[in-house]
């Protein structure tokens, strides 16, 4: 049955190459590094911009469905179209975009397995001219809760449902109160919520960035003690690498109650009153 | 205290206070690779982040001070490991040759 999953919604850089000249399939690169895109990137792709295109400019918060129409039907991608993001550092921001999309209900999207890196590793065609592509008028759906957790949720999770906390070691211990390669900012305290299990979201991929089996996968999240019986909601800092963590676990593994929760680390470490565990045991 | 930078970026503005920085530039027969990935793996090995080099093939990591791998992954090479030892207050810059 994973196997069906995984021709749903992964692609490789093969399947990309035989059908960039169809109009029906559209690339978009969603990367960390926003300005990579202007450097270049694969022929006909379009650029969403993580925190420009997706994030609400004044509430913490996603855009609004009238804006993410808007957006869509600006970038010229259709209900209808197959959307195949990829991104650099293991799809980290692609997967996000990947949740996002199903978040407001579109139908057919997939990601480029190994994304930006596995692509530029394989030595394969980038080009520097920014891909234009009629507008079209997009209509999303209301935002799918079922895969969106928020705080109240969260706590009352503690102790019954699975939390993975996918940060790296040193972030879930306390150590650390982001990546290593972005400022130290965000939360007021550090550490994790109380029974969550730290697997790392990169611990689903190989070096070159591809997911890794679904039978490495199912060990990996197993041994950590997630109950795969269980309802799980996934967390990190600001939600997306727990959105890679989401993939792996609700669409490459077809487990049915999982969600995102995008307040994440830098909301639960700000919040009043809520339980915090420090050190590197649930 | 070595914040004169070899290869890396260049630490000037950077507050060390509270960063134990892990930086330093990745070359191929002498010459900068702007599309390399370099890869922070912790003490047990396990992966803390990732960068793409800069145009000028360099990379910087704010990282925990500790030892670390530093390895480094680009076209038509085959992946090289390099041990660092981060030190808070400081700047560990190394040279990747490919």
């Amino acid at each position: 049955m994973s196997d069906n999953n995984r021709e749903r919604v992964l692609v490789d850089p093969d399947w990309v190459e035989s059908h960039l000249a169809d109009d029906k399939i559209v690339l978009v690169e969603v990367d960390e590094d926003t300005s990579a895109y202007d450097k270049n990137h694969i022929r006909g792709a379009v650029r969403l911009d993580w925190k420009k295109d997706l994030q609400d400019p004044v509430r913490r918060d996603f855009v609004d469905k009238a804006a993410f129409e808007a957006l869509l039907s600006q970038r010229g991608i259709s209900n209808d179209d197959t959307v195949v993001l990829y991104g650099g550092n293991n799809n980290w921001f692609a997967a996000y975009a990947y949740w996002y999309f199903k978040l407001y209900g579109h139908d057919d999207v997939r990601l480029l397995d190994g994304g930006r890196k596995k692509w530029e590793l394989d030595s394969r065609e980038l080009v520097p001219d920014k891909a234009e592509r009629p507008t079209t008028t997009y209509t999303a759906k209301d935002q799918d809760r079922s895969i969106r957790a928020f705080r109240d949720e969260v706590e009352a999770a503690i102790g019954q449902k699975n939390l993975v906390d996918v940060r790296s070691p040193d972030e879930y211990a306390g150590r650390l109160l982001a990546p290593a390669h972005l400022p130290q900012e965000q939360s007021q305290r550090p550490g994790h919520i109380p029974t969550a299990a730290n697997i790392p979201w990169s611990q689903a991929a190989n070096d070159d960035g591809t997911f890794k089996s679904d039978d490495e996968l199912s060990t990996l999240y197993g041994d950590k003690g997630v109950d795969l019986g269980k309802d799980t909601i996934a967390y990190c800092r600001i939600g997306e690498r727990s959105a890679h963590t989401w993939f792996v676990l609700h669409e490459l593994l077809g487990q049915p109650n999982v969600k995102n929760y995008d307040g994440s680390w830098t909301e639960w470490g700000s919040l009043v009153g809520v339980p915090i565990a420090l050190g590197d045991t649930p | 205290m070595c914040g004169a930078t070899k290869g890396g970026p260049s630490t000037e503005g950077l507050d060390l206070a509270e960063a134990a920085v892990v930086q330093g530039v990745v070359v191929r027969g002498g010459q900068p690779v702007g599309n390399a990935y370099v890869r922070l793996l912790d003490g047990s090995g396990e992966f803390t982040a990732e960068v793409p080099t800069s145009a000028t093939g360099q990379f910087r990591f704010f990282a925990a001070p500790g030892r670390w791998t530093v390895r480094t992954l680009a076209p038509k090479a085959d992946a090289v490991d390099r041990q660092v030892e981060a030190t808070l207050g400081e700047v560990a810059d190394i040279e990747v040759s490919l």
